[in-house]
């Protein structure tokens, strides 16, 4: 049975952009060229400047919104927030989503053919960084002729996109919304990582990486650092709301056999992650999280990182998100502010963790749109006037 | 534009920095960002206050003024304004040494427990007043550091704050000379343009 309503986008077909020239990445390596699929939804207007660009989180995809087929039991990841009438609202803007480099659906990554071996990449695959992935995304902007973003958006590891967005190419992009992202992780945000990425090396069918040609999987590894992840991404007073201890399965009495609601919610998020998950591409994602410092590069001042920017931001955070906490997104706002650039920002209030950023939170839609529908009308407006003074230099 | 806002923007130099503290709607800020291109930013906490400012594009940052402003660096901004929120807040002369901390100058205003009204209902009617100011009853007000000009005025001493300039003026926000005769009496609402000790 079809789940698709009046104001979802339909069936969306995903596109695929080839760069053809080499691509020199962060850490000196070089790719031959490199595919990355990708989709969009709504229109592009005659000017192109309504593009909004959608950066993914950690094991996001290009499939934020719409459906694949008709009979898709679920749509894309972020189709609560996007389509038309929605928060990122198709019918003012053209929205780009797209799977990033190292990506395991469909862009190149560890399971694409390395043309200078012609074996698969594997473990070989260079190190990619968010920077490298901001540079990737500004090729196929140009490549569907998109001088500068309307908005460049993005959650978690996303966010950290955007905010590479501001700094790297500051006269492509209007504005930049960063929600429940960080200018840096913690250490302990690391070290949750790390034990994500052990869980995977040390699986015995890991193979050092090379578990295709093994024809094998680092299932059980893939499956705990699932886990692992599941748990920083909720909260404890929102896990108890969900599972308590309530059981699903066995019996208190016999003492034996017991399974909680919460582990059979584990268990079953870690299997399926296994389906759809590579875990090549994990280590690369969770090291491209680590890795993400932008005011290294100035001794530490974020201040200073920002100061090129001319973006205008909305930083968005959620109470009882632990993993990418308050107080990470206000180390941003506060480097902003000192940076004298135009922000705003709100803490939503939620129960549900670092996972708030992909529900339909009221508050957090209502504001969002707002910060959209303004980026939109200042946008209309300039335009309205370029065309004024154009006429009368005419 | 609110009377005591309109007032509040003829003291402030265009291109100036302005932090607005409990910016509400962002009236001021919208108003000065477009009239004086100031760089401004406004804190609040109420969530559909800040869904207005951010829909207005005025520089919001979600923030209780309760929780101190530790994250404002000294002497970044020239203008730090605070209007009809001192009685409010849990620590007031924290608040105000933060204000100049941070801001080269600073506007507080604030409404006068000392009005003749307000001492009327205690003197005559012996309970606490409630005026168009003041409409909470005392068991539910966030109210809870009310004060007299003379109050502040001994504060702002003890603490050597240097007062600027005061303009005292009636419930619709007007001066008026009667008002000057005795303005701890005849004063609705007073502001203050403070700046440190000279």
């Amino acid at each position: 049975m079809s789940s698709i309503q009046a104001n979802s986008l339909g069936v969306i077909e995903p596109q695929l952009y080839r760069h053809a020239e080499a691509f020199l990445l962060q850490n000196g390596e070089q790719l031959h060229g490199y595919e990355l699929v990708f989709e969009t939804y709504g229109t592009l207007n005659a000017e192109k400047s309504n593009a909004i660009l959608i950066c993914h989180a950690l094991s996001g995809h290009h499939h934020a919104a719409g459906f694949h087929a008709l009979d898709d039991a679920k749509p894309g990841w972020w189709d609560a927030c996007i389509g038309p009438g929605k928060c990122i609202d198709t019918d003012n803007f053209f929205v780009l989503s797209l799977n990033n480099l190292g990506g395991c659906h469909g862009s190149t990554g560890p399971n694409s053919i390395d043309p200078s071996t012609g074996e698969i990449f594997g473990p070989n695959f260079p190190n990619v960084v968010v920077k490298d992935w901001v540079a990737s995304q500004a090729h196929l902007a140009d490549h569907l002729g998109i001088q500068k973003f309307a908005a460049v958006i993005g959650g978690s590891l996303g966010g950290m996109q955007a905010m590479q967005w501001s700094i790297d190419f500051p006269e492509r992009l209007y504005s930049a919304v960063l929600i429940a992202s960080a200018a840096k992780l913690s250490a302990q945000n690391i070290a949750f990582n790390e034990i994500a990425r052990q869980a995977i090396t040390t699986d015995e069918d890991y193979c050092a990486g090379d578990y295709q040609q093994f024809d094998k999987n680092p299932e059980k590894g893939l499956m705990l650092a699932r886990m692992v992840g599941h748990v920083t991404y909720l909260s404890e007073d929102g896990m108890k709301t969900k599972f308590d201890r309530d059981v699903k399965s066995g019996d208190f009495e016999q003492g034996a056999n017991v399974e909680f609601q919460v582990e059979s919610y584990l268990h079953y998020q870690g299997r399926a992650f296994t389906q759809y998950f590579d875990a090549n591409t994990y280590l690369l994602m969770t090291r491209a999280l680590d890795y993400f410092d932008p005011a290294r590069a100035f001794d530490g001042n974020l201040t200073r990182a920002l100061e090129n920017t001319t973006a205008k931001f909305l930083v968005l955070s959620f109470s009882t998100d632990w993993r990418f906490s308050p107080e990470r997104s206000q180390e941003i706002v506060d480097a902003l502010i000192q940076a004298r650039k135009n922000v705003a920002s709100a803490i939503i209030e939620s129960e549900h963790g670092h996972d708030s950023f992909l529900l339909p939170i009221e508050r957090y839609t209502k504001v969002l749109s707002a910060f959209l529908q303004r980026s939109f009308a200042e946008l209309e407006n300039s335009a309205e006037l370029l065309a004024t003074e154009n006429e009368v230099d005419s | 534009m609110r009377g005591d806002l309109a007032l509040i923007a003829t003291l402030i130099n265009p291109g100036a920095r302005v932090l607005d503290l409990g910016c509400g709607e962002g009236e001021l800020l919208d108003h000065l960002q477009r009239d004086k291109r100031v760089n401004g930013y406004g804190l609040d906490r109420d969530a559909e206050n800040i869904r207005t400012c951010v829909s207005k594009g005025v520089n919001v940052i979600e923030q209780d003024l309760d929780e101190g402003l530790d994250n404002f660096v000294d002497a970044s901004f020239d203008m730090v304004v605070m209007t009809d929120a001192l009685q409010a807040v849990k620590e007031p002369r924290e608040l105000v040494r933060d204000m100049l901390r941070i801001g080269e100058e600073c506007i507080v205003t604030f409404p006068n427990f000392a009005h003749w009204r307000c001492r009327a209902q205690l003197a005559l009617k012996g309970v606490m007043p409630v005026s168009k100011q003041l409409p909470h009853s005392w068991f539910d007000t966030p109210n809870i550091h009310l004060c007299t000009f003379t109050d502040f005025e001994q504060l702002c001493a003890a603490e050597s704050i240097n007062i600027i300039q005061r303009r005292v003026v009636n419930a619709n926000h007007q001066e008026k000379t009667f008002i000057n005769w005795a303005p701890n009496f005849f004063g609705t609402y007073a502001f203050y343009r403070l700046g440190k000790s000279s």
